[in-house]
């Protein structure tokens, strides 16, 4: 698995490397940009003769900037994830598992869903039009303005915890897999559906040895978006319940205690959190290819 | 597989059939008055130009289209019971091999469908491959084949189903010339051993002419059967037979015939 990994990386290793340079250097100067404004009011209140060079070495070390230099978001991820105990509940990691733990529990509910539904929709022709405008519509609602209610309305049935916190996750990372698995059950040339009629196959066989395998490519792509969605999903869920853990909860006290370092190294970590996430998809995408095409050396993206 | 109704050595019995597809500007027929008998054993060519429903009529014997006029028995049955009996191997115009499953398990597709056990599956696959000269390919993928293996896979798929009758839609069309006679020999040698009954659709006239027992030349709008030519070549003919006076004979026939149907035309 990590030999996998490793050639995909190796051969992203400089470009990657290069754009990640360029951001940086772009964040350093925002960052004097953006905090300079406060910091010259304080050099004049104080009567201070300041320089650039004065002025960007402040602005890289505020305690309170506008946008804190990426050293010092590091210092605070280094501190909130290797420095503290992973136990505490000051700890980054801590946080990253109560959030992965919802994220996971609701992309397994999304797949679940997504794939159910899109047999569903595949095989039963009312259900294709019956279901499908539902789908659609419910993507429409905005997610922080369902999240606490359906939140709400699972506590008041008595089921609270991890479960209502996951199906926003749900809620959002199902509709790519269905959409995604529909359009991959549909895939099959009609010359390999008629090729079935002639064997007489059954509905059964034909979704079983035809439409799944041909769908296969179009449910990995599904699951990427799927997976990304739900670590959004998560963390718009701990928004609104003033939940103890999660990163969701983190960016809250950040910004209850005007904590932007914190803010900032929680952002960090979920992006962080989703890219893992995404790229492990990858990984396992490439595996079941692997298994089920031989060595095709086209691949399937 | 005889049916003890009418016949038994006639395989499809086709009578007045006709075929008329509704579209928006009203109804396009197809196929018209269509009279035709195969008999156990024969290897019948539809030849025509394209649009003159040779495809279409070997669809309506496999089941695959609906017939909206006439009638039309495929082993003493309706063609949908022959479906359900499974009792025809179709080969298509393009190889249809499912890119995920290697050449055994391509072979032996049918045969899962039909519930055989897996060793019985497995011996009648390598026993086809062996028929198609692909023995030893049985691990490889679709993708590492050529296209002319490919459609001998697709050919040894459809003879695993074991049906005495075979159709065929241009299974060699998309191939190049020097594999197409290639496979043509081949294709010659594999129905003399095994004594099917074949339908082929082509429009290429040497290609119906070295393989066929009887050729049925067909003219479009509406698809109609304009002649049906007998062909005596002598068995165990090899590519050198279009050489000799009776195929170019024949040759000139199926042309002739193939013009006519052509000639109150515009195109």
């Amino acid at each position: 698995m990590t030999r996998v990994r490793h050639g995909k990386i190796g051969g992203n290793a400089g470009p990657v490397t290069v754009v990640s340079l360029a951001l940086i250097l772009v964040w350093y100067l925002g960052a004097v940009y953006l905090n300079s404004a406060q910091l010259i009011d304080r050099y004049q209140k104080n009567d201070v003769d300041w320089t650039l060079s004065q002025l960007a070495l402040d602005s890289w070390s505020m305690e309170r900037a506008v946008l804190p230099a990426p050293h010092q978001v590091a210092a605070e991820l280094k501190k909130s994830m290797i420095d503290t105990k992973v136990t505490s509940k000051r700890s980054l990691v801590f946080h990253a598992w109560v959030t992965l733990s919802s994220t996971l529990l609701g992309f397994l509910f999304g797949t679940v869903l997504g794939i159910t539904l899109a047999i569903g929709i595949v095989t039963v022709r009312t259900l294709d039009q019956s279901l499908m405008p539902w789908i659609i519509a419910s993507q429409t609602v905005p997610i922080l303005a369902i999240a606490p209610m359906i939140i709400v309305v699972l506590g008041s049935i008595g089921i609270t915890g991890l479960v209502p916190k996951s199906m926003i996750s749900t809620y959002l990372c199902f509709f790519p897999i269905t959409v995604g698995m529909v359009k991959g059950l549909r895939s099959p040339d009609p010359i390999l559906l008629d090729l079935m009629k002639t064997y007489n196959g059954g509905h059964s066989q034909v979704l079983l040895k035809l439409r799944f395998p041909a769908a296969i490519p179009y449910l990995f792509a599904s699951l990427k978006v799927g997976i990304a969605l739900s670590v959004v999903g998560a963390i718009v869920a701990e928004l609104p319940t003033g939940a103890q853990g999660g990163l969701g909860a983190r960016l809250l006290v950040g910004s209850y205690y005007g904590q932007v370092n914190m803010i900032w190294a929680a952002l960090i970590t979920a992006s962080a959190l989703s890219a893992l996430l995404v790229s492990l998809i990858g990984v396992i995408q490439r595996l079941a290819v692997w298994r089920i095409r031989g060595m095709q050396p086209m691949g399937v993206r | 597989m005889s049916q003890g109704t009418g016949n038994s050595s006639t395989v499809v019995d086709i009578t007045q059939l006709s075929l008329a597809f509704q579209t928006g500007d009203g109804p396009v027929h197809a196929l018209s008055d269509i009279d035709l008998k195969i008999r156990s054993g024969e290897f019948v060519t539809l030849i025509g130009p394209s649009g003159c429903g040779k495809t279409t009529l070997l669809r309506v014997i496999a089941d695959l289209e609906t017939h909206s006029a006439g009638e039309i028995k495929v082993n003493g049955v309706a063609p949908e019971e022959a479906r359900l009996q499974r009792s025809y191997g179709y080969v298509f115009q393009s190889p249809a091999l499912y890119p995920w499953r290697t050449v055994e398990q391509n072979v032996s597709l049918p045969l899962e469908i039909m519930g055989r056990p897996k060793a019985e599956r497995r011996e009648l696959a390598r026993h086809y491959l062996e028929l198609v000269n692909l023995t030893g390919f049985d691990r490889k993928y679709p993708w590492q084949l050529s296209g002319g293996m490919q459609q001998r896979v697709s050919i040894a798929r459809a003879l695993s189903l074991e049906a005495e009758l075979l159709l065929m839609d241009e299974p060699f069309g998309a191939l190049d010339e020097i594999t197409r006679d290639h496979l043509n020999e081949q294709l010659l040698r594999l129905w003399e051993k095994t004594s099917k009954t074949i339908v082929f659709v082509t429009h290429s006239i040497p290609e119906a002419v070295f393989l066929s027992t009887r050729i049925v030349v067909m003219s479009p709008r509406p698809g109609r059967v304009i002649d049906v030519i007998d062909c005596n070549l002598p068995t165990n003919r090899v590519l050198e037979v279009r050489e000799s006076p009776e195929f170019l004979e024949i040759a000139h026939r199926v042309r002739e015939g193939l013009r006519s149907g052509h000639s109150y035309d515009d195109d």
